[in-house]
């Protein structure tokens, strides 16, 4: 998190830039990484996933371009009066905000979200450090976890992840940087990241995180920036490992891809975001075969996002070349909650006390 | 004596009476079919009133009305004009007696060549109905209109007139035809719909009024009131266009003793020179007598003609239609679909086999035609439209073969009938129209046809291109325009702005981000008293008083970094007058261009240039097509490379 000073003195660096282009009669640009699968190589220093050395300029001398240095400085504008008046706002609410920007209006939301992360590769900032909150809010956490929360009277509240919380856990809030949260006491062995809302909630109820000593943290399908970002501090500052469980699909890899590699789209933050130790439990293709779970048909889709994975260097180990031909192999897919098959305690008195001991975490 | 063989196959051997032949032969002539029989027996009345107005100096108004009241499967025909009627007693002959016409002996430009045509629809009818066929006609106001009803005796070919009256009738001249045929209606009424519509396009002049058998009326206007140019009737024919028999019918009627005056005085384009030069190769004695010549001499004589270079025959016996009023009668009738652009293209008249032939071509492009279907492609002869084979003419053949796909149009493999948005015209002018058959519906593999057809496509594919990539090139440019006029003001002023500094000023990046040459143009027509237009046309409506000029206005602005000096180049139509213009042009070069040697243009500075032209009516001129020289043309929006004249 940068100060104040400095988030605004970057963002006039935007308009400095340009205005000194046409002053001294050249066409107004701005340079920035190219943000594109093309563009992403392994950091050895992070290991993570980050951009490359691709560069993009967006230049006055097209229509599209222009557009877009306007409309980057007048969301750079937008901040700085945020950051003024000590307000934060949606990037929804940024995207209406700019009905009234005449000419720089964005003609969808998707548009203003892309410039807003462009603002942060440019600068080199954060979201946050911008005031600019995704739509959804963080996924949920039960666990032996002490936290300390800021709230928005100023007063530090202390939140036991367990027992001050109800069946829904603790949310996590957009922002999860350490002046809003900070980690106390963590009494357990490890971290397990589930997929889908069901699957937590069954833990929940068959009192896993206490069973077994895990937090519990809900994903919420592909995770939101904060959630990724909670992950990794809690993984780093607490020394504890991560286990990623989710459906058995091509789109699930991803979201582990997101967790422990970094994605795309936020590569240039991938080693604030990312979690380079945290390990796939499942459900893998060999879970399939292993467990005897019932399945679907693989979809065209599936299948064109799984050849597409094994050319993805981010998935380029052993583990998910052989994972991913053995699912072409058999065409088939399943979900977490497939288990249920063999009863609604399996996954907690078998199948999860099993694949955690497979990974050394638990003794059989 | 007994009797041979031979008498008795002469007891067989008599005479065939023509409506036997006509009935075997029905197919060539355009009777094969109910359908085509219909379209045919309107077509040959349409063509002889034209040709009729024509030959008269006079505006066609011409009545096509089709009834289906009476028994089943029979159509009653009107045709009406307003031509110069024809004298009484030559009535029975034209429309009762087979080739009997004006025409079949000329060497010119016309419809109708054989006179079998209208004769021809008037034996259909008798032989397919039994009806006979109501003729009335007026040559003169003072003068009573008669009507003849008419048959023809099928043993003797001759007319057998069953009534023959004075009646009243209001016009002051012209005739009408009404005749009764099998035909059918319900599937010949589109093709007799794009038949008359085609017959308007190349005959400008005309109005034709389409009434239908259900009474709708179709009004195909008149879309100038200038007569084609008279063709003028070739007195004698080419040498190189002759055939044996005819030559052998020649020599044989000749008063002239010497060959050499025989070739000089009864063919066209041989001088002293070429007479000489011919008979030296066919190794004939120059005074030989012309009546004594042997076959095999006529045959040598022949094939010296193929050999010698012989001038070209003249042509003015040819009347084309002219670029402009191509365009203005493809606007006309494609009003509805609103098309983007209209390019068309007279090429000089040729020769082939001593026949002089002359080729137009025109395109309409885009609007609502259809992108994904195969283009239309709009077939003429002589002013007259080709509905049928259209696989078996030339006109299609020569299109086929040009690679489009550089247009913008598809087509598998640059070759055959491409797919795209477009109507492809294509009119042939001949003294003689080699067509594949009797039934005229399409003209043969010719080489030297082929080829103008070719060159006149390509003249109008250019044109096409050049319109197509204007277009591209304006739109990305206006964009960039929208970029410096509203877009880059914003940044500047957004910039300032934020930093509380002045706005820089603009010129300098606006022409790094243009960097092009910009020309535009807008025309405006403006309505004038007639006296006070200059004009080349002539046969104005007397009830027309009024015309219009042309104006034009160019704006050249120089978006580039330097100041930029360059010749500019407009072209002007052939039948247009250049008026006021403003700068003083470096030339003016009639019916082709006018060139300005422009001052040298400061970065960002605009030059405008202003010039009218008269001679063309409301909308004949909507777009110029500029030129440009001395400068990359490249950088220039708005017109291309000057190539020469």
């Amino acid at each position: 998190m940068e100060n104040k000073r400095e988030v605004m003195k970057k963002l006039d660096e935007i308009a400095e830039k340009i205005y000194g282009d046409l002053i001294k009669n050249e066409i107004p640009s701005l340079t920035l990484p190219t943000r594109a699968k093309s563009n992403i190589v392994f950091d050895e220093h992070f290991g993570v996933w980050k951009y490359g050395k691709g560069i993009t300029s967006r230049a006055a001398k097209t229509l599209d371009g222009a557009y877009m240095l306007l409309r980057t400085m007048y969301v750079a504008e937008f901040i700085k009066s945020m950051i003024k008046t000590r307000k934060s706002s949606t990037l929804r609410e940024m995207y209406y905000i700019s009905e009234g920007w005449n000419m720089a209006k964005f003609s969808s939301q998707q548009d203003s979200d892309s410039i807003a992360e462009d603002l942060e590769v440019i600068t080199g900032c954060l979201r946050e450090d911008f005031r600019l909150r995704p739509e959804e809010d963080g996924a949920r956490i039960i666990g032996n976890l002490v936290i300390e929360e800021v709230t928005r009277s100023g007063e530090k509240r202390r939140i036991h992840c367990q027992d001050d919380v109800g069946d829904a856990g603790y949310s996590i809030p957009y922002n999860v940087e350490k002046e809003k949260i900070v980690f106390k006491d963590a009494d357990a062995d490890f971290v397990l990241a589930i997929e889908t809302g069901g699957m937590f909630d069954r833990l929940v109820e068959n009192g896993f995180d206490t069973s077994h000593r895990a937090i519990l943290v809900h994903l919420k399908g592909q995770p939101a920036r904060s959630t990724r970002r909670f992950i990794k501090r809690l993984s780093e500052e607490k020394k504890l490992p991560v286990f990623v469980f989710t459906d058995c699909d091509p789109w699930s890899y991803r979201i582990y891809g997101s967790v422990a590699y970094g994605a795309i789209k936020t590569a240039h933050i991938s080693e604030y975001l990312a979690t380079p130790t945290a390990q796939f439990l499942g459900v893998a293709p060999s879970d399939i075969v292993n467990y005897e779970l019932p399945t679907d048909e693989l979809t065209k889709e599936d299948v064109k996002a799984l050849k597409s994975e094994l050319t993805d260097p981010r998935f380029k180990s052993r583990f998910w070349k052989d994972e991913i031909k053995l699912q072409l192999k058999i065409g088939k897919k399943s979900e977490q909650q497939a288990l249920a098959k063999y009863g609604l305690d399996y996954v907690t008195d078998t199948y999860l006390p099993e694949k955690l001991a497979q990974m050394g975490v638990l003794k059989k | 004596m007994t009797k041979t063989i031979a008498h008795e196959l002469a007891k067989k051997q008599r005479e065939i009476s023509i409506a036997e032949f006509f009935e075997r032969n029905k197919h060539i002539l355009g009777f094969g079919n109910p359908t085509r029989a219909l379209v045919t027996a309107v077509k040959e009345a349409v063509d002889n009133s034209l040709d009729a107005c024509e030959e008269a100096k006079i505006l066609p108004d011409i009545l096509v009305e089709v009834h289906t009241k009476g028994e089943d499967g029979e159509c009653k025909i009107i045709v009406e004009d307003n031509g110069p009627g024809i004298i009484r007693r030559q009535i029975p002959l034209v429309f009762g007696k087979l080739l009997y016409g004006s025409r079949f002996h000329a060497i010119r430009q016309s419809r109708g060549q054989q006179g079998i045509g209208i004769s021809a629809v008037v034996l259909y009818g008798q032989l397919s109905t039994g009806k006979h066929t109501i003729v009335i006609s007026k040559i003169d106001e003072k003068r009573p209109a008669h009507l003849y009803e008419l048959a023809i005796d099928t043993n003797k070919n001759t007319p057998e007139i069953v009534k023959n009256e004075v009646t009243k009738w209001d016009k002051p001249h012209g005739t009408r035809i009404e005749v009764t045929i099998v035909g059918d209606y319900k599937r010949g009424r589109r093709f007799l719909y794009d038949y008359i519509q085609s017959t308007s396009i190349v005959n400008p002049h005309a109005q034709i009024t389409f009434v239908e058998a259900n009474g709708e009326k179709h009004v195909f206007e008149r879309v100038t009131d200038t007569l084609p140019r008279p063709t003028v009737e070739l007195k004698k024919p080419h040498p190189q266009g002759i055939e044996l028999g005819t030559l052998i019918k020649m020599a044989k009627n000749t008063s002239n003793r010497k060959l050499s005056t025989f070739l000089k005085k009864e063919f066209t384009s041989m001088g002293e020179r070429t007479t000489d030069a011919v008979c030296r190769i066919a190794n004939l004695d120059k005074d030989a007598n012309p009546k004594e010549l042997t076959r095999d001499e006529f045959i040598r004589l022949l094939k010296a003609f193929k050999k010698v270079k012989i001038m070209a025959p003249p042509t003015d016996c040819l009347s084309p239609i002219g670029e402009t009023l191509i365009k203005r009668s493809l606007k006309h009738e494609t009003q509805e679909i609103s098309p983007e652009f209209i390019v068309a293209t007279t090429r000089p008249p040729s020769v082939y086999s001593g026949h002089p032939f002359q080729v137009e071509a025109g395109i309409v492009y885009g609007g609502k035609l259809d992108a994904n279907s195969p283009v239309k492609i709009l077939r003429f002869a002589n002013r007259v439209p080709l509905l049928y084979q259209q696989g078996g003419c030339v006109s299609t053949s020569a299109l086929s073969d040009i690679d489009w796909r550089r247009y913008k149009l598809e087509q598998r493999g640059g070759k055959g009938i491409p797919n795209g948005p477009a109507i492809f015209f294509i009119h042939v002018a001949s003294t003689s129209v080699p067509f594949t058959s009797e039934s005229k519906e399409a003209i043969a593999d010719v080489p030297e046809i082929e080829n103008e057809i070719k060159l006149a496509l390509r003249e109008c594919a250019r044109k096409m291109q050049h319109h197509l990539n204007k277009k591209e090139k304006r739109i990305k440019t206006r964009e960039k325009f929208e970029l410096i006029t509203k877009i880059l003001p914003e940044i500047a002023k957004k910039s300032a702005s934020m930093l509380e500094k002045p706005v820089p000023p603009l010129d300098a990046v606006i022409t790094r981000i243009m960097d092009v040459v910009w020309i535009e143009d807008i025309i405006t027509y403006e309505k004038v008293e007639r006296k006070k237009v200059q004009t080349t046309l002539e046969g104005f409506d007397e009830g027309k008083n009024y015309g219009y000029i042309t104006k034009s206005q160019l704006l050249v602005a120089n978006y580039k970094q330097k100041p930029q000096k360059f010749n500019l180049y407009a072209l002007i139509p052939s039948d247009a007058v250049v008026g006021f213009i403003d700068p003083k042009p470096a030339k003016i070069e009639e019916g082709k261009y006018i060139k300005w040697c422009l001052p040298a243009i400061e970065p960002t500075g605009k030059l405008e240039i202003t010039f009218e032209l008269a001679g063309l009516d409301k909308g004949d001129f909507d777009e110029n097509d500029l030129y440009v020289e001395g400068i990359n043309p490249e950088y220039v929006i708005g017109a291309d490379k000057w190539e020469g004249d």
